[in-house]
């Protein structure tokens, strides 16, 4: 492997780009592979060792691409050009097998967030404490935590204190490591703060409980209004994506799917009552995104009429989503953080 | 409720052929995964289901270890064979000495002869994402001949399906012996064919409540009504997957399961798809589910409200009380 080919596996810097980084068998391109590629976690047993750094490219909200790096390299023989790669990049994640000895990697991080933070000290320094499907509850805090104190205390060694490193909890098993990457990628989306602001509007204004910003490849959440993230709410959300979709598709006649881009779709939309008063409401929005909306009906004084009460109530969060949809395409037309020619490249 | 809507249902077969698992997914709510879990069935196990209502199956789910199974067929072969509905035999197809699994076969028809001879046989190649895709057919092909050869004698008429509990082939083969069971099948086809043509519907499907196994569909009516020679317009829908129904099954239960996390249920699901089509979930009666595709023929994206969804929620609170009596009344 040479320098060429890291140079063409070298992300275009006008994406948001996040480094994938870690020891090996640490599990990265099964992440990549379970977040970005619905595969199923069972199957990521069979990946093979990656021999060479990957990189992908994700249209979303933001351009994203992931690139994946073999764990058993070192980046700091010269023939990489490793100072280039870290300059490009806005966050680096370091996969930590909390399942194994996590001394050497440790030592590895510390190494790596020396060199990084050196050549770029805007990157975004995320940890992940990976495989914890494996470890009993309590021993997960406890993992946590020292290898927490131990960065700490490597940084400070090396006379870094000043570095933010942020540590997630995650397994390919369930639906932390969404969580990890939709925080993560939110820290890349320059237009988050006003997101969510609009999300609280939207909130506020409609009896809306919970809303949420999905991709809807990657059940990754982009934006969400600030009341706190229950897991549970949002594992609803996206496998209310997944139902919506996957019913949609089989209605699709064979015939007419080759030919699916010519066709102006409609965009999709579906509303779901629960037996608890709850409604569960998801519109299609720009880019790949949907607005899914957990609705809580509480109104004791109103449920001797619950139908007409949500219509009503439906109605209106119909008309604000309108109005919220309007506002993205209007902030995504005047965000001009990129060249309009790098689009057509990715188009 | 008289006693013949009782059915007894044995469910036989080697032991690790997959029938415990089978039974949990259907009728239990549990996931492909989770039946990794399941130790070996001691003797028989007995559950009692309720199905659309006045039905009861009582599911014998019988332990296929030989210890067992030389039991079912000398001590205990009055018992377990008399009054028999349907006799579900679950073959596991990786399983290599198929001799001995067809001498229990055999075994399982004599006693049925001789103690009821009416039932019905299933036999279901268990295991099928076992093999590879491109040798499913003609393994299923070359069993269901030599299985068919062999309850000749016996003056059965089999009925094969190639089942898997990794995708919705398990579905379409149990929703298919769960509707050979329910006596009414033609008031609820004719009321179904009625209904769509009230809506003007692409399609109407019914499902039972909890397993969510497809009871009845205008499709699959229509498809018999032309086999036996009339002729009813085909329609678009012939392009669309054959096996959407299982699908559907199989993605209502996932739903639901999720929705367990919300300590919720769910009552009704309207989707307005991408390509034109509207799909309306709602129950129709307390045990039925119905699920209705329409095919928006405003002129293109057009002014829609949500008072079209109110109008068909509210059409199929009227055809509520009709099914509600076909249900009722026997």
């Amino acid at each position: 492997m040479d320098q060429t080919q890291l140079l063409q596996t070298a992300p275009d810097s006008s994406n948001a780009t996040i480094l994938l980084m870690g020891l090996r068998r640490g599990g990265k391109s099964s992440i990549c592979k379970v977040v970005f590629h619905n595969m199923q976690p069972l199957d990521t047993l069979y990946l093979e060792s990656t021999s060479k750094p990957t990189s992908e490219q994700f249209l979303s909200l933001i351009d994203l691409s992931v690139m994946e790096l073999p764990g058993q390299l070192n980046y700091f023989e010269p023939s990489y050009d490793s100072e280039r790669l870290f300059l490009s990049v806005g966050a680096l994640v370091y996969v930590i097998d909390s399942q194994d000895e996590y001394l050497n990697a440790l030592t590895n991080l510390s190494t790596i967030i020396e060199y990084a933070y050196r050549v770029n000290p805007k990157i975004h320094i995320e940890v992940l404490i990976h495989k914890i499907d494996g470890l009993s509850e309590d021993y997960r805090i406890d993992a946590q935590r020292d290898i927490m104190q131990r960065t700490g205390d490597e940084l400070l060694d090396l006379g870094l204190e000043g570095v933010q490193v942020s540590f997630y909890l995650t397994s390919i098993f369930d639906h932390s490591i969404y969580e990890a990457f939709s925080r993560i990628v939110q820290k890349l989306v320059p237009e988050l703060p006003s997101l969510e602001n609009m999300l609280d509007n939207l909130v506020a204004h409609s009896s809306i409980d919970k809303v949420f910003l999905f991709d809807v490849n990657s059940k990754i959440y982009v934006a969400t209004d600030s009341s706190p993230v229950d897991i549970q709410t949002y594992e609803v959300c996206a496998e209310f994506i997944d139902i919506t979709i996957d019913l949609d598709d089989l209605y699709v006649e064979n015939d007419a799917k080759g030919d699916s881009q010519a066709v102006a779709k409609d965009e999709i939309k579906s509303i779901s009552y629960l037996s608890n008063g709850s409604v569960l409401y998801l519109k299609q929005m720009i880019r790949g995104l949907a607005l899914v909306a957990l609705i809580r009906n509480d109104d004791e004084s109103e449920s001797a009429k619950p139908d007409t009460n949500m219509d009503e109530v439906l109605t209106i969060i119909d008309y604000n989503v309108g109005c919220f949809k309007k506002l993205l395409m209007k902030m995504w037309e005047s965000s001009k953080f990129r060249p309009a020619s790098d689009n057509e490249d990715y188009a | 409720m008289s006693q013949s809507s009782r059915k007894k249902l044995l469910l036989m077969g080697r032991s690790g052929s997959g029938k415990s698992s089978m039974r949990l997914i259907i009728f239990s709510n549990y996931s492909a995964f989770d039946t990794r879990r399941l130790g070996a069935t001691i003797d028989v196990e007995h559950s009692h289901l309720r199905f659309l209502g006045n039905m009861t199956l009582n599911l014998w789910d019988c332990g296929g270890q030989d210890v067992f199974m030389d039991n079912y067929f000398t001590t205990q072969k009055d018992h377990i064979f008399k009054m028999v509905q349907v006799l579900i035999h679950v073959f596991d197809v990786e399983l290599k000495s198929i001799n001995k699994d067809i001498e229990i076969f055999v075994k399982a028809l004599t006693n049925l002869q001789k103690f009821s001879p009416d039932a019905k046989i299933f036999v279901l190649l268990h295991k099928m994402d076992l093999v590879q895709l491109d040798k499913r057919e003609e393994l299923f092909h070359i069993m269901m001949d030599k299985l068919q050869k062999i309850s000749n004698p016996f003056q059965f008429k089999l009925v094969g399906f190639p089942t898997s509990i990794w995708d919705e082939s398990l579905y379409k083969a149990w929703s298919q012996i769960v509707c050979s069971l329910i006596p009414n099948m033609n008031l609820f086809n004719s009321n179904l064919l009625k209904f769509n043509e009230v809506l003007d519907a692409e399609e109407i499907i019914l499902f039972e409540k909890t397993t969510f196994l497809v009871i009845s569909s205008t499709a699959s009516i229509q498809r018999q009504s032309l086999s036996q020679g009339s002729h009813l317009s085909s329609n678009s829908l012939d392009a669309l997957d054959p096996k959407r129904f299982e699908k559907i099954s199989n993605i209502i239960k996932t739903y639901k399961q999720s929705l367990g996390k919300l300590r919720s249920n769910f009552q009704n699901l309207v989707i307005r798809g991408s390509n034109g089509l509207h799909f309306y979930i709602d129950f129709l009666t307390d045990n039925l589910f119905i699920m209705i595709v329409l095919r928006d023929r405003g002129s293109g994206g057009g002014c829609r409200n949500t008072l079209e969804d109110l109008l068909i929620l509210e059409n199929v609170k009227l055809a509520r009380k009709w099914f509600e009596k076909i249900e009722g009344g026997k």
